[in-house]
């Protein structure tokens, strides 16, 4: 009797990773503020990266502030591979990012061992 | 806390635990306290050490996310948990192995964290030869000013063993410069007024004074750190398989370690403790660094080292496309020759020619003139001073020289004058090796002649042949005609010949070529840029235009075509270290997970968390090393044995 309850718990457990890590979840999305001809963003790093798609607008020079309140190592560095950004993100410290904007288009980052993404959306 | 300030905790609290499991078996010793110790010792790992791996896993499980802290974090917490039930329980508990563990995997990143360091301090090396001061000229007094405060315009005085601060042109003063550090050539280069000079090279023994031309970002310096921080960042292909695996790894081990679970437990009957450490054993072996890390580290090393050599390799895209490489082809001009027409051969008296030559083409500015006039400086013969100089209209130019009339010309002056027959073969004979012949005359003479070519360089010949060795065709694709272009192919040794083509026509050339395979295209122009882009791999000259720099993937500094050789060598090595890489990760994984999940248990072969742990540990650390070791390793470039 126990096992068939440890059984389907197990079973239960494996369904939940799968609808967890594989269903569809809403990305959390950003839109920078924009001011005197500049826009900023905050991005927290924890886990992750909240927001992990931002929005900017094609044209206005843009900074990415990244804050790492995560002591793993995975996240200790930023990639931007199609800007040529590698940037380290020291714990708890804001890290500003600089990002071209004068061509319109998606442009992916991800963490130094590439196992987080993120995207900025230029429009 | 840092990374190894938690190492260190935990080694130093699992300790204990080590010495007891190892003396256990002879002499049946037993830690004071227990069970009791043991608790508190793998209690205080898990909540100084392992605590950031569980609010690490925490946060990313909060974001629909996983990642290797979450397989130690649920792999640890479960063993630990487990052990404490098991203990009120009076049943066998497994503290260590959540304390050895997260030892072992936090040696693995303290030392993974050296090795990334160490790959990537390319970059660093490159902005560290940056002069930090220059002596200016300001209000006709040279100072000593901040890099950052020269402008474009300046003049600058280096002495001997101080550094070239930005790029510029000598206005004064002779020297040899080293510039090994910027372009890889090892001979110290000699420079003379008019000469061009790269910022951060170092001034061996003269001293100059000469003209900022490019500062701040638009340096040589500037532009290769920008190009390698591209390259080293860049995505490789290859990396799609690795993108996709990193996205569902981790949820998939953790239902790999709970099937696991329930199969020992429920249908083979294990007790649940057994069961229970062949899940563990599976959460942490299987290590998603590994593959996440195989291609970033082996691309910085292989493009750092590059850049070091001289040789810029844009991206991850270009090194995989050297792979499959069938053909070369190179454009003539400034690419195979040197790109300045120079005096191959002088017939008759060159006492008498020359300075008659050179006092004509002292005026004239058509290309061939520069070419006499710079071998009459080499020779140090002196111009005989002219008068009455007139250019005569697509022959050539004439002058009185001491009350007489003389003349340099082409074939089409010949109608008005005289040339004996001995010469007339020198003529036909020079022309038939594709030089142009200047006819040199007094008095209505032809008094001698004088054979202009431009030149292959000098290694041109040996790049060609270690290219053959490597197996590859080579084809050289010009403008010029086709008795010149052969002639230059069969100096070198080319094996093809595409002659008269017209600039727009060369990227069908090359789409053509590439009928039968890849093709790498090596090129200087402006006209080159389109045959850059289409081929599989461009590869761009150094001195050649921005354009074509900007076209090409792969940029050669030094100018020097052995490097095209070289340069295929560092981008095939690389790209087989990234497969190497890559088979590792994915072997330790594969054979792994199925040996620490029990499936050969019958065979006797089964895996303890903290051998997993230690597994795991080395897993990223060995693919970090294989790629440091990239930049120790011997390119065996053919040339090098020619």
């Amino acid at each position: 009797m126990t096992k068939i309850i440890v059984l389907i718990a197990g079973l239960a457990l494996i369904g939940f990773i799968i609808w967890w890590f594989f269903g569809k979840h809403e990305v959390a999305t950003g839109t920078a503020t924009v001011a005197n001809n500049h826009q900023d963003i905050d991005i927290e790093v924890k886990g992750g990266y909240s927001p992990e798609e931002v929005v900017l607008e094609h044209g206005v020079p843009a900074t990415l502030h990244f804050t790492r309140k995560d002591a793993s190592s995975c996240l200790d560095h930023v990639v931007f591979s199609d800007f040529g950004i590698n940037q380290a993100l020291p714990q708890d410290k804001q890290v500003a990012v600089e990002i071209d904007t004068s061509k319109p288009g998606e442009y992916t980052w991800a963490c130094g061992m590439d196992m987080f993404h993120g995207k900025v959306i230029i429009k | 806390m840092k990374i190894t300030t938690r190492f260190w905790v935990s080694l130093i609290l699992s300790l204990p635990m080590l010495i007891e499991m190892i003396l256990m078996p002879f002499t049946n010793f037993m830690l004071p306290g227990g069970h009791w110790t043991m608790v508190a010792l793998t209690t205080a790992v898990m909540l100084i050490s392992a605590r950031p791996f569980v609010t690490s896993a925490w946060a990313s499980f909060q974001k629909h996310h996983s990642n290797m802290d979450t397989l130690v974090a649920i792999g640890t917490a479960t063993a630990y948990i487990y052990s404490i039930y098991a203990m009120l329980t009076d049943k066998a508990v497994f503290f260590e192995s959540a304390a050895f563990v997260i030892t072992f995997v936090l040696l693995g990143q303290v030392l993974e964290e050296k090795m990334r360091d160490n790959a990537s301090d390319a970059i660093e090396k490159l902005v560290n030869l940056q002069a930090k001061e220059a002596e200016v000229q300001r209000d006709g007094q040279f100072v000593k000013i901040p890099l950052a405060d020269i402008v474009a315009g300046d003049l600058i005085r280096v002495k001997p063993g101080q550094k070239v601060a930005v790029d510029g042109t000598i206005v004064e003063g002779t020297s040899t410069i080293d510039e090994s550090m910027v372009t890889g050539e090892s001979m110290p280069v000699s420079k003379a007024a008019g000469d061009k000079v790269i910022g951060a090279t170092i001034n061996s023994n003269g001293t100059f004074v000469f003209k900022a031309e490019k500062v701040g970002n638009d340096t040589m310096l500037a532009q290769i750190v920008e190009l390698v921080k591209k390259a080293q960042n860049s995505h490789a292909p290859i990396q799609n398989l690795t993108d996709k695996v990193s996205d569902i790894f981790v949820p998939v081990v953790l239902i790999i370690a709970i099937a696991t679970f329930l199969i020992w437990y429920v249908f083979l009957g294990t007790s649940v403790a057994d069961a229970l450490i062949f899940a563990v054993s599976v959460m942490v072996i299987a290590c998603p660094c590994a593959l996440g890390l195989a291609t970033p580290t082996a691309l910085m090393v292989g493009t750092g080292r590059g850049a070091k050599m001289g040789i810029l390799i844009k991206n991850g895209e270009v090194l995989e496309a050297v792979n499959d490489v069938k053909t070369v082809v190179f454009d003539k001009t400034g690419t195979i020759t040197v790109g300045k027409p120079a005096v191959t051969d002088v017939i008759g008296d060159i006492h008498q020619i020359i300075p008659v030559a050179a006092g004509l083409e002292e005026s004239s500015e058509h290309p061939l003139a520069a070419a006499i006039m710079t071998y009459a400086k080499a020779q140090n013969i002196a111009a005989t001073p002219v008068e009455a100089f007139k250019a005569i209209e697509g022959k050539g130019v004439q002058a009185q020289v001491n009350g007489q009339k003389a003349f340099v010309g082409n074939d089409k002056l010949l109608e008005d004058v005289e040339i004996s027959a001995d010469l007339k073969t020198n003529m036909l004979k020079l022309q038939n090796e594709a030089k142009t012949v200047v006819f040199v005359g007094l008095d209505n003479q032809v008094i001698g002649l004088i054979a202009i070519q431009d030149a292959p360089k000098a290694t041109s010949k040996e790049a060609m042949a270690a290219l053959h060795a490597r197996g590859l065709k080579t084809v050289m694709l010009t403008g010029d005609n086709q008795r010149v272009a052969e002639s230059i192919a069969k100096q070198v040794g080319i094996d093809e010949v595409i002659a008269d083509v017209l600039p727009a026509d060369k990227a069908d050339h090359i789409k053509h070529l590439q009928h039968s395979g890849a093709v790498a295209f090596v090129g200087d122009g402006i006209n080159d840029a389109p045959a850059l882009t289409t081929a599989n791999v461009g590869i761009a000259m150094g001195s050649g235009t921005d354009i074509a720099i900007d076209s090409g993937g792969i940029v050669l500094i030094k100018n020097d075509l052995r490097d095209v050789d070289t340069a295929l060598a560092l981008s095939k090595k690389t790209f087989n270290r990234i497969k190497l890489n890559l088979f590792w990760a994915f072997i330790y994984n594969v054979l792994g997970i199925p040996v620490a999940a029990g499936l050969f248990y019958g065979l006797g072969l089964t895996l303890s968390p903290e051998i997993a742990g230690l597994a795991m540990a080395f897993s990223s650390l060995s693919v970090v090393t294989s790629s440091v070791l990239l930049g120790k390793s011997k390119i065996t470039a053919h040339t090098a044995t020619i």
